[in-house]
């Protein structure tokens, strides 16, 4: 089980998965992605996050 | 739907994005996009996805901290691990470094990461070794060393370190002239070794950004400031009585080291700051070492006459990442030598190579617990291969008509991945497992014998004929 659906969370849960394991990706809110998904811009490549 | 009957014009990237001032021509060249892939797929037919059975076990190159924690990673996982170092000891730059920002000792913990390592029953060391030759790709390398033994794993994880610059030029100091004169590295050596005449010192001045932040190397070492803040505050232990003077371009002691330089600060140590138009001076008068320097904020020339001068030098790449290594795991290199992730966030301890991974400072310069966390990264990501029996391996590969073949041996040559060899017959063969589908045996062949399925004469010119149909 992985707590937090924000961009660390996701990408352990995708990880686990890789590595065969079926996963649980527990989330507050409506919508994974969290405060990384509110950035436009991200340092130093300028890649819109979403 | 079988995936190798996919094409995709790629109209957003290659059109609507580049064109964005001229929709009239944009939507005409989206019609031919559109047509192109059109004609290419028409001629595309399903592919075989092919695997390679996974040797579950892996290659550690660089037996410092970092290497050692991503050994140890893998090995603890229960996979066969063979660590090679190219010295006769486990440990790397750490042995070099006294303590880190914490007050923590690097020894103790070097020399018990060491012996975890080299008791490790998954673990096969080998000292004094280098990497001669590798073949193979993700799922089954095969890698030959120095003595000639070779092993074979299924992914291989890259940390090799870097070195400290040497003074040289400029950038001197008379460092290896004037016995007074010492790196941080060499600084650290005496804190080790309990030297007893540091206790004796009166004045110390300090010299950060030595051989970094320059054209010939434009970046941030990171870790010599809070390193020389750090050998700073332990010379005041030694001795409260010290002068101590930093002369810094910047202060980066980054995140929670900036405690560091409040703490420094706060005991007396006097930061004076230079730009590289007022190069600190460095000479020698009647035997003491004389530094004359600018102080900005009293806009006064200063000159210090101290019994130590310590200077922050750069960290650098080793020669091998950039040489043997980066042809040997076909890996990536920026501009100083430094080996170059396939995607700063989103892929940041892998390769473009696929089952070949890296951390440590061959990276970058970084502080010893980012090589651990990076370390750990590294070896997880490469044990998502491991967990695996078999990975994909490349499906759009080349073929050869052997009525067309003429037996002349240029596609064995410039193979890059040993896939093609001549039979019994004189007459070109590819082992599908070990091509990679560059297309290199296809432009090389004389005889247009060979193709790419897929890729062949007929989809490239059904595609031409397609843009130019009007």
């Amino acid at each position: 089980m992985v707590v937090g659906g924000g961009v660390a969370g996701v990408q352990a849960a995708l990880d686990l998965t890789e590595l065969g394991y079926y996963v649980y990706l527990v989330e507050k809110s409506a919508a994974v992605g969290g405060a990384m998904a509110q950035l436009d811009k991200t340092f130093p490549t300028n890649d819109c996050s979403l | 739907m079988n995936q190798f009957l996919f094409e995709m014009a790629n109209i957003r990237d290659q059109d609507s994005w580049v064109h964005q001032h001229e929709p009239e021509k944009a939507t005409a060249k989206a019609k031919d996009l559109v047509r192109m892939a059109v004609a290419r797929v028409r001629g595309e037919g399903a592919l075989p996805y092919n695997m390679v059975p996974v040797t579950k076990s892996a290659l550690v190159i660089g037996g410092g901290v970092t290497g050692m924690t991503a050994a140890l990673a893998f090995a603890d996982q229960d996979y066969p691990v063979t660590l090679i170092e190219q010295s006769d000891m486990l440990g790397g730059n750490g042995r070099n470094i006294y303590r880190n920002w914490k007050g923590e000792r690097f020894l103790p913990f070097i020399n018990d990461l060491a012996a975890r390592v080299t008791s490790h029953p998954q673990i096969s060391v080998k000292f004094n070794s280098a990497i001669k030759d590798v073949a193979g790709s993700v799922g089954k390398f095969s890698t030959t060393f120095s003595d000639g033994q070779s092993f074979e794993h299924g992914v291989a994880v890259v940390a090799v370190g870097g070195e400290p610059y040497q003074p040289e030029g400029k950038w001197q100091f008379l460092h290896g002239v004037n016995p007074n004169v010492h790196t941080l590295l060499e600084l650290d050596k005496k804190f080790i070794d309990q030297d007893e005449s540091l206790k004796s010192i009166d004045q110390a001045v300090f010299m950060h950004c030595v051989g970094s932040r320059i054209p010939e190397r434009p970046y941030c070492s990171r870790v010599c400031c809070t390193h020389a803040v750090d050998a700073a505050i332990k010379l005041k232990e030694l001795n409260p009585e010290m002068d101590i003077f930093m002369l810094y371009r910047d202060v980066r002691t980054y995140g929670q080291r900036e405690r560091l330089y409040q703490e420094a600060r706060g005991k007396g140590i006097i930061f004076v700051r230079y730009d590289l138009d007022h190069l600190p001076q460095v000479s020698e008068e009647s035997g003491r070492l004389m530094i004359r320097c600018h102080d900005p904020i009293i806009d006064a020339d200063i000159a210090i006459q101290p019994d130590m001068l310590v200077l922050a030098t750069a960290i650098q790449p080793r020669a091998q990442s950039a040489g043997s290594l980066s042809k040997f795991f076909k890996c990536a290199i920026d501009g100083q030598g430094f080996l170059l992730e396939a995607h700063m966030k989103l892929r940041p301890v892998d390769f473009a190579t696929a089952g070949v991974f890296l951390a440590g400072l061959c990276h970058y310069p970084k502080s010893m617990e980012e090589s651990i966390a990076q370390a750990k990264a590294a070896a997880a990501r490469a044990s998502v291969i491991l967990a695996q029996d078999a990975v994909p391996a490349e499906s759009v590969t080349a073929v050869v008509n052997r009525a067309k073949c003429t037996g002349c041996g240029v596609c064995t040559e410039v193979c890059a991945f040993n896939a093609v060899s001549l039979d019994d017959n004189g007459l070109s063969v590819i082992n599908t497992a070990m091509c990679k589908g560059c297309g290199a045996c296809v432009a090389g062949c004389r005889s247009d014998a060979v193709t790419l399925k897929n890729i062949g004469n007929e989809q490239i010119m059904a595609a031409v004929d397609a843009a130019f149909c009007d």
